[in-house]
C-alpha cells in the first residue's frame, strides 16, 4: 500500500511541530530553566530542518537551521535563555509555518531580520563570552554539507586502472556491532578486480576463540580505475576503528597522480555506492571470511522469541493513525444511515412473529448502537489544542496592551466533537479579547483597587452530562450594570427604566450594535461581534451565560452539546405530524388542564408550581386541520433562564435522532433545525427551542404589556 | 525472501519517505516512532536490520541501539543511525554504543539504498 505523498505528511507534521514549538516556548517565557522544555524546543525545531530539508523545503531548512543553532546552545548551557530569545523564537516559529504553508508570500527580509534579532540577543545573554557569530559560522558548515554535490566519481573509462596494496585489520567487534567483513570485501572486489588473501595469524586457539570476534585480516591486491578515496569509502563505517593501508604498488601505477587529485569525499556524502560484485564469493579469501562471519548467522529468531517480553505499555499508546476529517464526517453520515435502518428493521421485527427474526434484529441493534458510540468516540478530541491557541493570544493581548496577564486552564483533557472544538474558536478568541481588552484593568487601576498587578484569566472547560461547560473567568473590573443599561437605553435595545435581573441584562451585551468599550482599540472591533459570538454559539446548540461581581471579574460560560451529529430527542405528534424536540432542553412534561385550556384562551399562561410560564399551541402555529386530542400535553422547555411551554397532541417518547440539516432552501425557517428519518421511513422535523423560546417571551411580553 | 528493516523515527514523514524507499527496493518495512516502541517491535519480530534516529522523545536512539545489542537475537544484525549533524562526538557514542553505521540527513533515495546495501548485502 502506498501511503500519502510524503511532503504533504511533512506539512501535516510541520504544523503540529510547530504547534508544540509554540506550546514550549510559551512555557518557556515563564521558566526559562527548564531543561525538558529546552530539549523539546530544540527537537521540534531539529526535526522540521531536518524533515524540511528532506522534502525539498529548504527555505525552511536553511532559516530553522540558525534558530535551531542557537537553541543548541541553549541546550548545551553556553548561552543562557532569555525572554527576549523566546520572543524572537516566537516570531521565527511564525515565519517557518509561512515559509511552509505560503512560501510566495513570504518577505525574504523578514526572515534575515529575525535572525538578526536572534543573534543579537544570543550576543547579549551569552554576555559577550560566546560569540554570536558562532550561530552564523557554524550554520555556514552545515549549509554547505547539505549542498555538497555529491562527489561520485563517474565511471571512467577503463584506461587509467591502479594497482592497490591494501592491507587491512578490522576491530574485534566489528561483528557484533553489525558490521559483515563478507559485504565489505566483496564490496572491495566490485570495485575492480581483486585478489584476496585471509591473514589468520591473530586467529586464537579453538578454546580462546570468542565466534563473534573478527581475528582475521587480509590482504588485497586490487585493480581498479577509482580512487583511493574510493577504496577507503568501503570502510566508511569502520574507518576509524581499523587497521588499514593503501599503497599503490609501484610499476603498475598508470594514472595514479591524477587519481589521487580527486578531491577527498567527506563522510557525510555516503553515495559512494559500488555495485557489488557478483563472483566474489569466488576469491581466495572466501572460505576463511565464511567461517569468520559464521557467527553471525546464529538463530537468531529462536533466541528473540524466548526473550522476547510483553511490549511495553508505550508502544500502544503510540500506536495511532492520521485520518482525513472528511473520512469520519463520511463514517459517522454511514452510521447515521445505519442506526435508521436498524430502527426500521426494529419495527419490521416487532410485528413479527419469527423468533430468529427477532433475534437478529435485536443482535443488530446492540452492534449498531456500539457502533454508533464508538464512532462518535472517534471524533473526540481534547480542548487541549484549543485552548492551547489561546496563550499565544493571551501572551501577545498582554504584549500589546502592556497588561500583565496570568492565564491559567483547566480540564484541558475534556472531550468535544471535533466540529464543534473548529467552530468554538473565533468565538472563544473574541470572548478572551473582550476580558483582557474590557475585563482586565490596567496594572495601575488593578493596584489602586488593591489587587494584584497582574491579571488572571482563567479557561476551564468540564463535563455535565451531555453538555460541555467552557468559562472564561477574569478578575477584572467586572460588568458595569448602569452602564450596560444606560447604553441599551440609549440604543434603543430597552424601554426606559426596565427593571431586568443581572443574567438578562447581561444578555443585552449580545446583542447586535451594543458597544460601552468608551474607545476602539486595536484589538476589539476586529473579527466578530458578541452578536455573532451568541449566534456562533446557538447554531452548536449551546448558550451562554454571564454571571459577573463588579470589582471581582466576570465569567462567561458557554453550554454546548458533545456532539452535532446526534441529539436524543423527545417524539411528539401535532396532528398527524411528529416532530423532535432536543431532549436536553425538556424539563417536564404536563397534561393541559381542560379548564386551564378553557380559561386561558387568548391568555396562554400556565401555572407551574406557582410560576407563570407562557406556552404556545404548536397545533396553531403549524395550522393543523386536524381535531386536537382529546387530552393536550405540554412539554415545558427552556433556553437559559426562561422557560416555555409547547402544546402538543401526543408525547410518544424518546428518541435518538441523527440530525440530517435542512436544504438551503429552507435555511431561513427559524423553527426547526433540522430533520430526522424515524423507524417508518417517515420524516421528522426538528424543533429549534432557542426560537421558540425567544417567540413565547415575545407574546409574554406584549401580554404583559397590553394587560 | 525479502529482508525486514525495522524504521525507528519520530517524524511520520521520515518513515513514510523511508518506508517508500525501502518497499521500492524490495524490503519489508516495521516502522516505530520512538525507541521504547522500536524495542518492542524488535522483540516481537524477526529483523534484519534496524534504522534508527538518534535524537527522539520517550527512548532514544542511543539507548535503543545499547538495548539491542543486549539481546542475544541483535548481537551482529546491522544497526544504523540517522543524523543531521556532522557531529563528530555524537557518531563516536553511537558506534561506541554499538551502531553499525550512520545515514547523514538529508538523504536522496539512492543513498539511502546504497548505505543499506552496503551493510545488509544485495
Amino acid at each position: 500500500m502506498i501511503g500519502p505523498d510524503p511532503a504533504e505528511l511533512f506539512r501535516q507534521e510541520a504544523q503540529e511541530l510547530l504547534e508544540q514549538l509554540e506550546q514550549s516556548l510559551l512555557d518557556l517565557s515563564d521558566r526559562q530553566q527548564d531543561q525538558d522544555l529546552i530539549d523539546s524546543t530544540f527537537r521540534a525545531l531539529h526535526t522540521i530542518k531536518g524533515s524540511g530539508s528532506m522534502f525539498g523545503f529548504e527555505a525552511v531548512a536553511a532559516f530553522t537551521h540558525y534558530v535551531e543553532t542557537a537553541f543548541d546552545l541553549v541546550r548545551k548551557g553556553t548561552v543562557p535563555l532569555t525572554v527576549e530569545m523566546v520572543t524572537i523564537a516566537l516570531a521565527a516559529k511564525d515565519h517557518i509555518r509561512n515559509l511552509i504553508e505560503n512560501p510566495s508570500s513570504v518577505i525574504e527580509e523578514q526572515g534575515g531580520d529575525i535572525l538578526a534579532r536572534l543573534e543579537r540577543a544570543v550576543d547579549v545573554a551569552s554576555n559577550g563570552t560566546q560569540s554570536a557569530s558562532a550561530v552564523h559560522s557554524d550554520a555556514g558548515v552545515i549549509e554547505s554539507g547539505n549542498e555538497q554535490p555529491s562527489s561520485t566519481a563517474a565511471t571512467k573509462p577503463a584506461a587509467n586502472r591502479t594497482a592497490w596494496h591494501i592491507r587491512m585489520r578490522l576491530p574485534k567487534d566489528c561483528m557484533a556491532t553489525g558490521t559483515n567483513p563478507l559485504l565489505l570485501l566483496d564490496e572491495l572486489a566490485g570495485l575492480g578486480e581483486a585478489r584476496i588473501v585471509a591473514l589468520s595469524d591473530a586467529v586464537p586457539s579453538l578454546e580462546a576463540l570468542d565466534p563473534f570476534e573478527c581475528h582475521i585480516g587480509w590482504d588485497i591486491h586490487l585493480v581498479t580505475e577509482r580512487s583511493k578515496a574510493a577504496i577507503e569509502d568501503v570502510f566508511l563505517f569502520v574507518l576509524d576503528e581499523m587497521e588499514l593501508s593503501i599503497e599503490p604498488v609501484a610499476g603498475e601505477t598508470q594514472t595514479a597522480v591524477e587519481e589521487a587529485s580527486t578531491v577527498p569525499q567527506k563522510e557525510e556524502s555516503v553515495s559512494a555506492s559500488p555495485k557489488v560484485a557478483e563472483q566474489a564469493a569466488a576469491t581466495p579469501a572466501a572460505p576463511a571470511a565464511v567461517v569468520a562471519a559464521k557467527p553471525t548467522a546464529t538463530p537468531r529468531g529462536e533466541a528473540g522469541a524466548a526473550k522476547s517480553e510483553p511490549a511495553q505499555g508505550k508502544g500502544g499508546a503510540a500506536g495511532s493513525i492520521r485520518v482525513p476529517a472528511e473520512r469520519l464526517d463520511e463514517l459517522m453520515d454511514r452510521v447515521g444511515e445505519l442506526v435508521i435502518a436498524q430502527s426500521r428493521l426494529k419495527q419490521v421485527a416487532a410485528s413479527t412473529t419469527d423468533i430468529q427474526v427477532k433475534a437478529i434484529a435485536e443482535e443488530i441493534e446492540r452492534l449498531a448502537l456500539e457502533l454508533r458510540d464508538t464512532t462518535m468516540g472517534v471524533r473526540m478530541v481534547p480542548i487541549a489544542s484549543l485552548f492551547g491557541r489561546f496563550r499565544r493570544l493571551v501572551h501577545d493581548l498582554a504584549n500589546e496592551l502592556g497588561k500583565e496577564i496570568t492565564l491559567t486552564t483547566s480540564g484541558e483533557e475534556t472531550e468535544l466533537d471535533k466540529t464543534v472544538i473548529e467552530r468554538l474558536n473565533d468565538p472563544l478568541i473574541h470572548l478572551i479579547r473582550n476580558s483582557i481588552d474590557h475585563g482586565l484593568e490596567s496594572a495601575q487601576q488593578r493596584q489602586d483597587a488593591g489587587k494584584q498587578p497582574q491579571g488572571n484569566i482563567h479557561l476551564s472547560a468540564k463535563h455535565t452530562g451531555d453538555k460541555v461547560l467552557i468559562s472564561i473567568s477574569d478578575d477584572g473590573r467586572g460588568l458595569d450594570r448602569n452602564r450596560i443599561q444606560a447604553k441599551a437605553e440609549e440604543n434603543g435595545l430597552l424601554a426606559p427604566g426596565t427593571k431586568l435581573s443581572d443574567s438578562e441584562l447581561f444578555q443585552v451585551i449580545f446583542q447586535p450594535g451594543f458597544s460601552t468599550a468608551q474607545q476602539v482599540t486595536n484589538l476589539s472591533g476586529r473579527g466578530v461581534g458578541m452578536d455573532v459570538v451568541k449566534r456562533t454559539i446557538e447554531a452548536l446548540r449551546g448558550n451562554i451565560e454571564i454571571t459577573s461581581t463588579p470589582g471581582q471579574g466576570t465569567t462567561i460560560t458557554l453550554r454546548l452539546p458533545l456532539t452535532l451529529a446526534i441529539i436524543d430527542g423527545l417524539l411528539v405528534r401535532v396532528g398527524t405530524g411528529r416532530y423532535v424536540i432536543p431532549l436536553s432542553a425538556v424539563e417536564e412534561c404536563v397534561e393541559l388542564p381542560s379548564v386551564e385550556e378553557q380559561r386561558s384562551r387568548g391568555r396562554n399562561f400556565l401555572n407551574i408550581r406557582g410560576d407563570l410560564v407562557p406556552f404556545l399551541r404548536l397545533r396553531e402555529m403549524f395550522a393543523t386541520q386536524q381535531p386536537p386530542d382529546q387530552f393536550q400535553k405540554v412539554v415545558i422547555v427552556s433556553s437559559g433562564d426562561t422557560r416555555v411551554g409547547l402544546v402538543v397532541d401526543q408525547v410518544i417518547g424518546d428518541h435518538q435522532t441523527v440530525i440530517k440539516s435542512l436544504s438551503k432552501l429552507h435555511a431561513k425557517v427559524g423553527t426547526f433545525s433540522g430533520a430526522t428519518i424515524l423507524g417508518d421511513g417517515t420524516v421528522a422535523l426538528i424543533l429549534e427551542i432557542a426560537h421558540l423560546v425567544a417567540r413565547g417571551q415575545q407574546r409574554d411580553e406584549r401580554l404583559r404589556a397590553a394587560s | 525472501m525479502s529482508k525486514t528493516i525495522l524504521s525507528v523515527d519520530d517524524s511520520a514523514s521520515v518513515r513514510q519517505m523511508v518506508k517508500l524507499t525501502l518497499t521500492g527496493a524490495g524490503y519489508q518495512v516495521i516502522q516505530a516512532n520512538d525507541g521504547s516502541e522500536g524495542l518492542a517491535k524488535a522483540k516481537t519480530s524477526q529483523v534484519d536490520m534496524v534504522m534508527t534516529d538518534l535524537n527522539m522523545p520517550i527512548m532514544n536512539g542511543l539507548a535503543l541501539i545499547k538495548e539491542l545489542r543486549q539481546l542475544p537475537a541483535y548481537k551482529g544484525v546491522p544497526i544504523l543511525f540517522l543524523t543531521t549533524e556532522s557531529d563528530a562526538q555524537l557518531k563516536a557514542e553511537a558506534k561506541a554504543a554499538g551502531a553499525t553505521g550512520w545515514i547523514t540527513k538529508p538523504f536522496q533515495q539512492e543513498q539511502l539504498i546504497a548505505v543499506i546495501k552496503k551493510v545488509l548485502g544485495a
